[in-house]
Parts: C-alpha cells; structure tokens; sequence
C-alpha cells in the first residue's frame, strides 16, 4: 500500500477524498441547517427519521432520486443540463487546494489564493445559465439578480484578497496557514500593527461571502416568500438537488478560506497540537455562524443590498487597502 | 451626511444584538411538545362533541326530550326523540342523533338545557376516514359508557 | 427607492399583469391581487376578493338573535371576542339589558388577551413575509401562554363564543387571574427580546421606513381605522371616540405615529401590546365580586328598530347594525369590517411602488381576508 503515497495515487486519493468530503458535508449540513433553525427557533428540528433526525438527508436524497428529471419544452437542453454541473465543480476544485493540515492538501499550489478566487467566480456564470436557459421570465430576472449580486460581492471580496496579499506576502495558502504559527494573537486576524482595521476587514470578507453563496439576508434570488420564483424553478429533483449541494458546498469553501486567511487555518490557538482537528473546529464554528446569522434576519431590499456594497463595503475595504499599504511602506519596509 | 455615515457602525451593532437574542434562544431548552409520544392535559372545560349525563339515581340520561338544544342548535345538528316510560311523569329520550360534521361547538346546547343533560365531552382524537364516522347515536354513547368498569 | 411617476414614461405600454393569486405562501389569505407591473414597477394592483365569502350577513337573516353569536367569532378568528362584544352590546343595547360590572370587566380582560395573540400573529406573519422566520416560533411560544389561558376559562381557542347577551358565560377563577398576572410579568421583556431582534434591526428598518406612506387624508377617503389611521398621526380609538364598557375607568394611551409609511404602523402595534398589558392589569387589580349574568328575558325580541355598537377590533373599528322587525330573527345585520376599509386603500398607495414593497406595504395593513368577505 506504500504506493499510496508516490504523487499520482496520493493525487487521486485527495481528490476522492474532497469529493466524498463536499458529498458529505453537502448531505448533513442540510440536516445540521435543519437542526440548528429548530435550536434557534425552541424546537426540536427533524427528529423522526432516525434516531435524532440522523437519518434525514438519506430520506431527503432518496426522495430527491425518486423525481422525474424533467426538461421543460423550449428550453436550451445543453445549457439547462449543463447548469447543475458547472456550479458543483468550481467548490470542488477550489478546495483541493485548501490545506486542511500541514500535510493534508490535494495540492499544494502557491498560487493557491488567486486559483481560489479565480474559479468561484464560475458558479456564477452557472446560475446565469440556469436562469437563462430555463425560459421562465422570472427565473431570468431572478438570475440577473443574482449575477449583479455576486459581482457588486465579488469586488470587496477581492480587495480583501489584495490586501491579505500584500500583507502576508505570498498567494500560497498553506504558507499564510504556518505564518499564522504560535498562539491564537499570531493570527491574521489580530494582526493589527500592520492593518489597524483588521477585524473590519474579517467582518467585510464574511459579509461578502454571505452574498457570494446568496444565503440570508442576501437570499433574494432563491426567497421562499417572494412573489418571484428564484433562478432554479425549472429544475426537479436531483437537478435542484444539485444546486442545493453546490450552495453547501460554496458554504464550506468560504468558510475554509476564512480559517485558512484570518483565523489561523490548522494552527491551534495555544501554540501545540496543532492540526486538521483545529481545522475543522474552526470551520464548523464559521458555518454554525452563518446558519446563525440566516435564522436571525429578514431579507433585505434587493437595492439596500446593493447599496451595502457599492457604498459601503468597497469604499471601507479600498480604506484598509491603502492604510496597510502606506503602513507597510512606513514601518515594515 | 453625518448621520449616514454613523448609521453603519450603529446598524452593524443592532445585527449584533440580534444575533446575541437568538444565540441565548439557541441555549434554552426546546419549547416543542412530541405530541403522539406526549400528550398535554386537557382543561376541564375543553369542547369536545357534547355528550348525554347519566343520572346516577336512574341509570339513564337526564334528558327529558323537551328539545330545547334542537331549537337552540344554529346549524341543525340535533335531532331528538322521546317517551314516557310507566309511572314517569316526565319523558325519557329515546332518539339523541348529533350531525357532528356541521356542529360549531358554539355550547348553546349545552347551555339552554333545562334538564342539565348535556355536557362537552373531552374527546379530540376524532380522525376518521367516513363521514357516517360522525354521526352520533349519543344514547347509544351513554348505555355504553354506563356499562363500562 | 419609491414611487415612479407614471407620466415620465409617456408611451410605455409594455405592462403586464401579475396575479397574486388566492393561494399564497403563508400570510395573507385567500385575497387575489391582479398588478399591472410595467417591470417590477406595479402601475395598479387591483384586489379581487370574495373567495371566502361565508354569507354571515345572510345567515344572521335566518338564524335567532342567540344563534346568530358562534358566528360572530368566525368573521375574524384572530380577535374573535372583539366581535362577540360588538354583537352582544348592540343587542343589550336594543333590549336594555343591564350588564353586571364583573361581566364587563371579565369582558374588557380577555378582549384585550386577545388583542395582544392577534397582534403577535401579524407581527409573526408579517416578518415571514419579510423573510425572518424565527420571531414567529417566538411570538407563538408567548400566544400558547395566552391561549392556554383563555382556553381554561372559554373552552376555545381560537373561535371563541365566550360572551352571552348579558354578560359572559363562564366565571373565572383564581388560577385565571394568578395566570394572567405571571403572564404579563412574562411577557414585558419578552416585548424587549422584539424589540431588540427585530424593531431596532437595520434590515428591518430598511424595509420598513419610508416604504407605503399613507397619509391620514388617504384614510379618511378610504374610511381606515385601527393602526393604519393612527400610523399616519389621527389619534382615533374607538375605545376613546364612542366610549363602551368600561373603557372610561382605564388609564391607557393611544399610540399615534406621524410619519404614515409602514414603520409606523409597525411601531403602533407594538406600542399597542404594550397598551393593552396595561389594560390587563388594570382590568385584573379593579375586578370586583359579584355574579357575571345579568337579567336577560326568556324570549328574545328587540322592538323594531336600528340598532348599532361600534369596538376597538384589532385590526380598527368593527361595528354592527341590527335592524329588527320585532321578529325573534333579525331583519339585517349589517358588519362594518375594518380590513375591508383597510384593503380599499391599497390600490391607490401602492401606485408606482416596486413589488416587494407592496407587499411589505399589504403586510403593514394587518389584513385578514375573512374579515374582508365576512
């Protein structure tokens, strides 16, 4: 079995590995959604099926198996069944290059950062396809919501990105994660003698990435309540099912770049033993976050949702852009 | 201008204000009761469908057959019948027929009875798959209910 | 981000009509609502109702005087005892009934619990329409206590026929009113768990403020009453204006808003919980002894004539007409419903508004369809 270890197999492995990671977590952060909403809201959540509810997703994805995957007449099929896959694939091959531990990553690239970037622009495109293809007039409204969304999104997102960049001087993630080393002040995120607003700039990311993956409050394009009935409408079953993964999915990849950029990735917050363990804690607590932050808040207004980022985000995160830079030029040149 | 700008930091407070009430709510135990493994006590004067009052003396309903509830009814869901037995001097009823699908639980029944026959009973578990399921004999109800331990 | 005038696109006739139909996801009811939308701009919404039309006024035609009151509690369920008290004064009005004082105050008691599990259900359903689920679980936690309560006392819980020409048909005991106190001393900083959830929210004051002005001149065109009218600056209450029961002997405000757009309406609900737990205790301090039916006659005849009564609803003023031929069946009975007014309006404030917030506008009028068809 030694051979498991040489480059091609270990390769392959990693990548089942992510695969069988983003099923699993797409299937019980369903559940774990479901739970949670129950908690906040004093009830028990799914409990019948199984023992606790565990038993749920398996319910779920057997009823999801048993729909007709219906195309709908008139619309563009390539497109209309392409959708569903295009906007799996970015989350997954995002997080092969995310490092889960010192050793554990699919592949370590250093560029890891702009990789990372560069691909979860992609599922956008794929719900402007969905949107698009499904000939539904509000499925095309919805999705050209979603599409101004996630670009008005997108650019805070990215000037966060800089602005770690030129802060820790490197695109490799698994570099930021052991520049982060030591006690839990060594991290990112508390790193204020270089960027004062640093907390600002974790809360700018963390916003953003509640509109990147349009959960709530952003959630305007999939909104149960609205007149309007959201991007996917035309799609049944697995098709939806799909989707749904990919939104999971999406959660966990944004969660994982916050651990890796501001919180210490696998770094533990005393110093020693570290490892995937802290990893973990670390995402999960940032995905309970956001479940948290969706039970708790109506739906903003979709121009209120521009407005925060076009008036708000951009010029705050411009603001830390250059403050790091200028004290990066004065005092740590 | 100045409000505008001081709006975002005491915006982003009262978020987190918000989340601080439902993360305190996340902690507190489940207000849910799981109702076919539990049940809640009913109160006493739950209206479930009426039901004839046996009188103890006797062994057989109050009810005299005087028709008060079926003139009082608003939806003509009573139907009522009665005899004189030997040495009686008042009537006994013999018919009691309640339409259950169309009665609105308003109590005047129960309340312009003369004799005190009538009273709600505390029945809910009342699913059933026919509609004849709901018409009741209740002086057949009553004699069963007599016979039991 | 509010109204479009319609005139500055001289020419454009690319409207399309969107049906809101009968069947909503949750909230609302069976009310159709056909918007002409050029975009997401609703140039006219048009409401179509009917779809729960019962005939109420036409069965009040075939049935006695006392048959006539389980329906009262069924034209708006939420605030059923309101209805019943309109109902039953109007004809003690007609028949000079005396009312003994423990009846009005047991009368006054749960009318006002029930305003308060009729306001938390608008507020639940209102922020649901607005996309925060959670406060309904809430809201519902603290209306259960309500209910619980009102249902050891009436036997209902929701449609209640709990009043009697009169007074009322079932005393209270003491485990009522020992209840009834720990639920007000419950429910104050529950008031504040809302208010800081949800009032003070950015999100929601985004939604809220400056989104469906209705000014009082509207109102008065459209007859609105309840919060809508005191959201745009009238102090009108019924429970002041036409004074009944005995109103007069508490102290409570009327909470009055200048601004007319949906946040106001929303803060004068809230107030008005606030209003009512006053009420309570108040009502539950001053409650004397004494028998709670009064002198009725045997045979329930009013003399001909035009009979009315007027309440505070929760949802604005209802009022009934009776007009009896000295028949032991009403000739008419005529419901003034508050949310017919209510609704009346919608079509000329939602003009040039953009959809979702028209519905958050239709949400702020506490609307409940059944109210509308009787």
């Amino acid at each position: 079995m030694s051979f498991l270890t040489h480059e091609p197999y270990r390769l392959l492995l990693a990548l089942v590995a992510v695969l069988a990671f983003v099923g699993v977590n797409a299937m019980y952060l369903v559940l774990a959604e479901r739970k949670g909403a129950g908690r906040f809201q004093r009830r028990p959540g799914p409990n019948e099926a199984g023992y606790g509810g565990w038993l749920q997703p398996v319910a779920d994805v057997a009823k999801m198996l048993s729909k007709q995957l219906l195309v709908p007449p008139g619309t563009d099929t390539i497109l209309f069944r392409l959708a569903p896959l295009i906007v799996l694939a970015p989350a997954m091959m995002c997080l092969a290059v995310v490092p889960f531990s010192d050793t554990l990553t699919a592949r370590d690239v250093n560029f890891g950062l702009l990789m990372v970037f560069s691909f979860g622009s992609i599922n956008v495109l794929a719900v402007m396809l969905s949107g698009w293809s499904s000939r539904n007039k509000y499925a095309i409204i919805s999705a050209a919501r979603v599409v101004s969304q996630n670009v008005a999104y997108e650019i805070p997102m990215l000037l966060v990105a800089i602005t770690l960049l030129m802060i820790t001087g490197t695109m490799d993630l698994n570099e930021i994660v052991r520049q982060q080393a030591g006690g839990f002040w060594h991290w990112n995120l508390f790193r204020v003698w270089v960027n004062p607003l640093m907390p600002v700039t974790f809360v700018i990311y963390f916003i953003c990435m509640l509109a990147e993956t349009n959960r709530a409050p952003f959630d305007m394009a999939e909104a149960e309540s609205e007149l309007v009935a959201g991007a996917f409408t035309e799609y049944a079953g697995m098709g939806f099912g799909v989707f749904f993964m990919a939104e999971y999915a999406n959660i966990v990849l944004g969660c994982s770049l916050a651990t890796v950029l501001f919180l210490g990735g696998w770094q533990s917050p005393i110093g020693v033993l570290s490892g995937v363990v802290w990893f973990l804690l670390k995402m999960y607590a940032l995905v309970f976050t956001v479940i948290w932050v969706r039970w708790t808040f109506p739906r903003t207004q979709f121009y209120a949702l521009l407005n925060l980022s076009w008036k708000i985000l951009i010029p705050i995160s411009l603001f830390t852009l250059l403050l790091s830079g200028a004290l990066l030029k004065l005092f740590h040149a | 201008m100045k409000a505008s700008i001081l709006e975002v930091p005491r915006g982003f407070w009262s978020l987190l204000v918000g989340m601080r009430v439902t993360l305190t709510q996340f902690f507190k135990p489940v207000v849910t009761v799981p109702y076919p493994h539990q049940t809640l006590p009913i109160p006493a004067r739950f209206r479930g469908h009426i039901e004839l009052v046996v009188d103890p003396a006797t062994g057989r309903p109050r009810c005299t057959a005087c028709k008060l509830c079926e003139r009082a009814c608003p939806s003509d869901c009573i139907l009522v019948d009665g005899a004189k037995l030997e040495g009686e001097k008042k009537k006994s009823v013999t018919l009691y027929h309640l339409d259950f699908t169309k009665c609105s639980l308003c109590g005047s029944c129960v309340e312009v009875c003369a004799s005190d026959a009538l009273r709600f009973s505390r029945e809910y578990n009342l699913a059933g798959t026919r509609k004849e399921a709901y018409q009741y004999d209740l002086v057949q109800r009553a004699a069963a209910e007599g016979k039991k331990p | 981000m509010n109204a479009v005038d319609p005139t500055v696109r001289p020419g454009v006739n690319e409207t399309f009509v969107l049906n809101l139909g009968p069947q909503h996801p949750a909230a609302h009811g069976v009310l159709r609502v056909k918007m002409t939308m050029d975009g997401e701009y609703v140039m006219r919404a048009e409401p179509v109702i009917g779809y729960i039309h019962r005939m109420h006024e036409k069965m009040g035609e075939n049935r006695t005087w006392a048959q006539f009151l389980p329906n009262t509690g069924r034209i708006d369920y939420l605030s059923a005892l309101h209805y019943n008290h309109a109902y039953v004064a109007a004809v003690e009005r007609a028949l000079k009934i005396e009312v003994p004082r423990r009846a009005e105050f047991l009368r006054v008691i749960t009318s006002e619990m029930n305003r308060i599990s009729s306001h938390l259900v608008w507020w639940s359903a209102y922020l649901i329409d607005l996309g925060g689920l959670t406060p309904l679980l809430y809201a519902f936690d603290d209306r259960e206590k309500l209910l619980d309560l009102l249902e050891a006392v009436t036997g209902s819980r929701l449609t209640y026929t709990y009043f009697r020409f009169g007074g009322v048909y079932n005393d209270v005991d003491e485990a009522f009113v020992r209840g009834t106190r720990q639920f007000v001393r419950e429910f104050r900083p529950r008031l504040k768990m809302y208010r800081d959830l949800v009032t003070t929210n950015i999100i929601l004051r985004k939604r809220l403020e400056a989104i469906g002005p209705i000014s009082a001149e509207l109102c008065r065109k459209y007859g609105a009453t309840g919060p809508v009218l005191r959201g745009a600056g009238v102090a009108y209450d019924v429970r002041r204006a036409e004074p009944y029961s005995v109103y007069p002997e508490l102290e409570f405000e009327i909470p009055t808003r200048r601004e007319g757009d949906s946040m106001a309406r929303y803060l004068v609900h809230m107030a008005e919980l606030e209003q009512s737990l006053r009420i309570i205790e108040q009502g539950l301090d001053k409650l004397p002894e004494g028998p709670v039916m009064g002198k009725v006659p045997r045979v329930l005849r009013p003399p001909a004539g035009d009979y009315c009564f007027a309440v505070e609803a929760a949802r604005g003023r209802f009022m009934v007409r009776l007009v009896s031929d000295g028949k032991d069946v009403p000739y008419r009975v005529k419901l003034r419903t508050p949310s017919f007014s209510n609704l009346s309006l919608f079509e000329e404030a939602s003009r040039g508004m953009i959809l979702p917030d028209a519905l958050a506008l239709m949400g702020s009028l506490d609307l409940v369809i059944p109210d509308i068809d009787r």
